[in-house]
């Protein structure tokens, strides 16, 4: 599948698309198909995402998971500072990104 | 210590107010971001993986007390509560929102600091001695020097669009403690047999992919020329590097394709052009900026002596203090190492806690160091065991400086969007791993880099790694051999490369072939040189 990353404009925080909007968290991404180009030329003209980009990731039991390990990091935050991550409390997320 | 005058004030503070407004207009959609992309860079504001990232300029890595703190209260009022202390001597904070920005940059302002030049393709932060003014072993303090170069070079219109990036550093003693022939332009401040201070110019140095050491191109500029034989190094630059193609673009390659005496030449001779200009900033100016560098007002005849009864306290010292030019004193390095941790990390409060420290021991003052940590550059032997009390009930008391858990790390992975393997987790787990055989070791410098761009500067690493991307999994290089110092050479790869773990086995292994075929009191460095590589090879691939 492909879906869209980017970061806020404001507070620089990374962003994933939605299908409406713009989600801080990677399992609510959906597949765009052939339209990332048009997705991604309205919202970063109307400033609601910057510096966005198209990936590819898979989905399975566990969630959308994008294929590089660049962005499964992004997704999740610094494996080095899991208190940092979207998810601090569980001590194995960065098992995810490996 | 410099002290910001009206001009200078009133640059920084023009400055905050104009990117202020740069940010305003690009938050309101009156500019786009790739018209505000460049003028970001130009205040050292990215867009790294998870957030902006801040870089703050440290010229020559010093700091005063009421400057540290500042850093350590933006960690905590913009950021995330910590800042991450790089091989240039500056701070950068990981998760600044754009717009805090103007705020920041203001705050930065009100302690005479800033973001200029900490990006793009200008002449960036100038790095020094962390020892400066404190040297047993220095001709002078190359820090007026370098503040100097800070002022000629800051918003300079001629290079504020050079084909690349552009970084110098300047030092006064024969012991290279700045990596000095690795900048583009490396300086020696020399004293010859007249008693005469000049500056020996080495040109072309640097690591990235195409590492290579600065040949000595003029041994003896008089200092009363320096900024205007600076001048024509860079002009030759910017008249001749090429822009077309960013991976051959650094003046490294254009002396090297030029050659050393073919580019010497070319300099001489803008040289001696510029020279009839009359360039050269007045010496009355350099007279102004020595005298805030003057010495602090040591105590005559402080008690030279230490009280070593406490092994840890004695471990600390011999490890991580140096040999002070005033008898009584100490330099003494804060390690941002502790076993396990982040290296150039270091939390809100441990920042503030550093700055009252310096304000307590070492007449206000404290260095950032390119290896990634911190230096109270003037404490009193008197004060020393006092002081490490506070630094080892903190955690900022650990015995490792040049050790081999005094690794440098760049960000890698875990923060860089240049990166293509992490860096920090590598050097966690080897700071882990020979933790209890650090001081059997000895002296071991080992840098990480999580990409070809060396910000990690494992080119110049006893041990070097240098993190890659195999077809989507990292993967690990080792390089040996490599050294910064006086005695500057280039790591040399030992072969295939290993996963996380492998990587982490592969140190220590080294490792175990220089304890074995040490002899005497050489350290890994004059070991690998003398037995070279094959052993090291054996072990690891045989």
């Amino acid at each position: 599948m492909k879906i869209l990353t980017g970061n806020d404009l404001k507070t620089g925080a990374v962003t994933w698309w939605d299908g409406v909007q713009w989600s801080l968290h990677v399992e609510d991404a959906v597949d765009v198909g052939d339209h990332a180009d048009t997705i991604l030329a309205r919202e970063m003209a109307a400033r609601r995402v910057n510096a966005a980009y198209a990936i590819e990731a898979v989905k399975d039991e566990q969630g959308v998971r994008p294929a590089h390990i660049k962005d499964r990091i992004r997704a999740l935050g610094p494996t080095v500072r899991p208190d940092l991550t979207l998810k601090p409390a569980d001590p194995t997320a960065g098992d995810w990104v490996i | 210590m410099y002290k910001y005058d009206t001009y200078d004030q009133a640059m920084v503070d023009a400055r905050v107010e104009e990117f202020r407004d740069q940010v305003r207009r690009r938050l309101e959609g009156h500019i786009t971001e790739d018209q505000f992309k460049p003028l970001r860079l130009m205040n050292g504001l990215y867009l790294q993986l998870h957030a902006y990232m801040l870089r703050v300029a440290i010229p020559y890595g010093t700091l005063s007390s009421a400057q540290m703190r500042m850093l350590g209260d933006i960690a905590d009022k913009y950021d995330r509560g910590y800042g991450h202390f790089t091989t240039r001597q500056n701070i950068q904070y990981n998760w600044i929102k754009l717009e805090d920005a103007g705020d920041i940059l203001a705050d930065l302002a009100s302690v005479e600091m800033h973001a200029i030049q900490t990006s793009g393709n200008c002449i960036r932060n100038t790095t020094s001695d962390q020892y400066a003014g404190a040297a047993a072993d220095e001709v002078v303090d190359p820090r007026p020097y370098a503040e100097l170069i800070r002022q000629w070079s800051t918003f300079h219109p001629e290079f504020s669009f050079l084909p690349r990036k552009f970084k110098m550093a300047v030092i006064a003693s024969d012991i290279d403690r700045a990596a000095m022939k690795l900048h583009d332009i490396g300086i020696q401040i020399v004293k010859n047999e007249a008693g005469e201070i000049g500056a020996a110019f080495y040109v072309g140095g640097g690591m990235g992919r195409t590492p290579m050491i600065a040949p000595c191109i003029n041994p003896f500029v008089p200092i009363d020329q320096f900024i205007t034989y600076s001048e024509a190094c860079l002009r030759v630059y910017n008249r001749y590097g090429r822009r077309d193609n960013k991976y051959k673009a650094r003046i490294k390659i254009l002396v090297h394709e030029l050659g050393k005496d073919e580019y010497t030449r070319q300099v001489e001779e803008e040289f001696a052009h510029l020279l009839s200009q009359n360039i050269e900033p007045p010496l009355a100016e350099l007279e102004r900026i020595k005298a805030m560098f003057a010495d602090p007002p040591f105590e005559a005849g402080a008690p030279d002596e230490l009280d070593r009864s406490d092994p840890d306290f004695a471990l600390w010292v011999d490890n991580n203090c140096v040999t002070h030019k005033q008898p009584g004193y100490i330099a003494a390095t804060i390690s941002l190492k502790p076993v396990g941790g982040i290296p150039g990390d270091a939390s809100g409060e441990q920042i503030r806690l550093m700055a009252d420290l310096a304000k307590q021991y070492s007449f206000d003052e404290l260095r950032v160091t390119h290896a990634q940590n911190i230096v109270l550059p003037h404490v009193k032997k008197a004060d020393l065991y006092t002081l490490w009390q506070v630094l080892e009930a903190n955690g900022l008391g650990t015995p490792n400086l040049d050790l081999v858990g005094d690794i440098i790390a760049c960000p890698g992975l875990d923060y860089c969007s240049l990166a293509n393997a992490r860096s920090i987790p590598v050097a966690q787990k080897i700071s882990q791993r020979l933790s209890d055989k650090q001081q059997e070791i000895g002296e071991l410098k080992l840098k990480i880099s999580g990409c070809i761009n060396a910000c990690g500067h494992h080119h110049a690493g006893h041990i070097g790694i240098l993190g890659v991307d195999r077809k989507g999994v990292e993967n690990y290089q080792l390089l040996l051999g490599g050294s910064e110092a006086a005695d500057t050479s280039l790591g040399q790869i030992t072969g295939p490369g290993f996963d996380e773990d492998g990587i982490v086995d592969a140190v220590e292994k080294a490792t175990q072939v220089y304890l074995a075929n040490k002899e005497g009191t050489e350290r890994f460095l004059d070991t690998y040189r003398r037995i070279g590589m094959a052993p090291f090879k054996e072990a690891l691939y045989g």
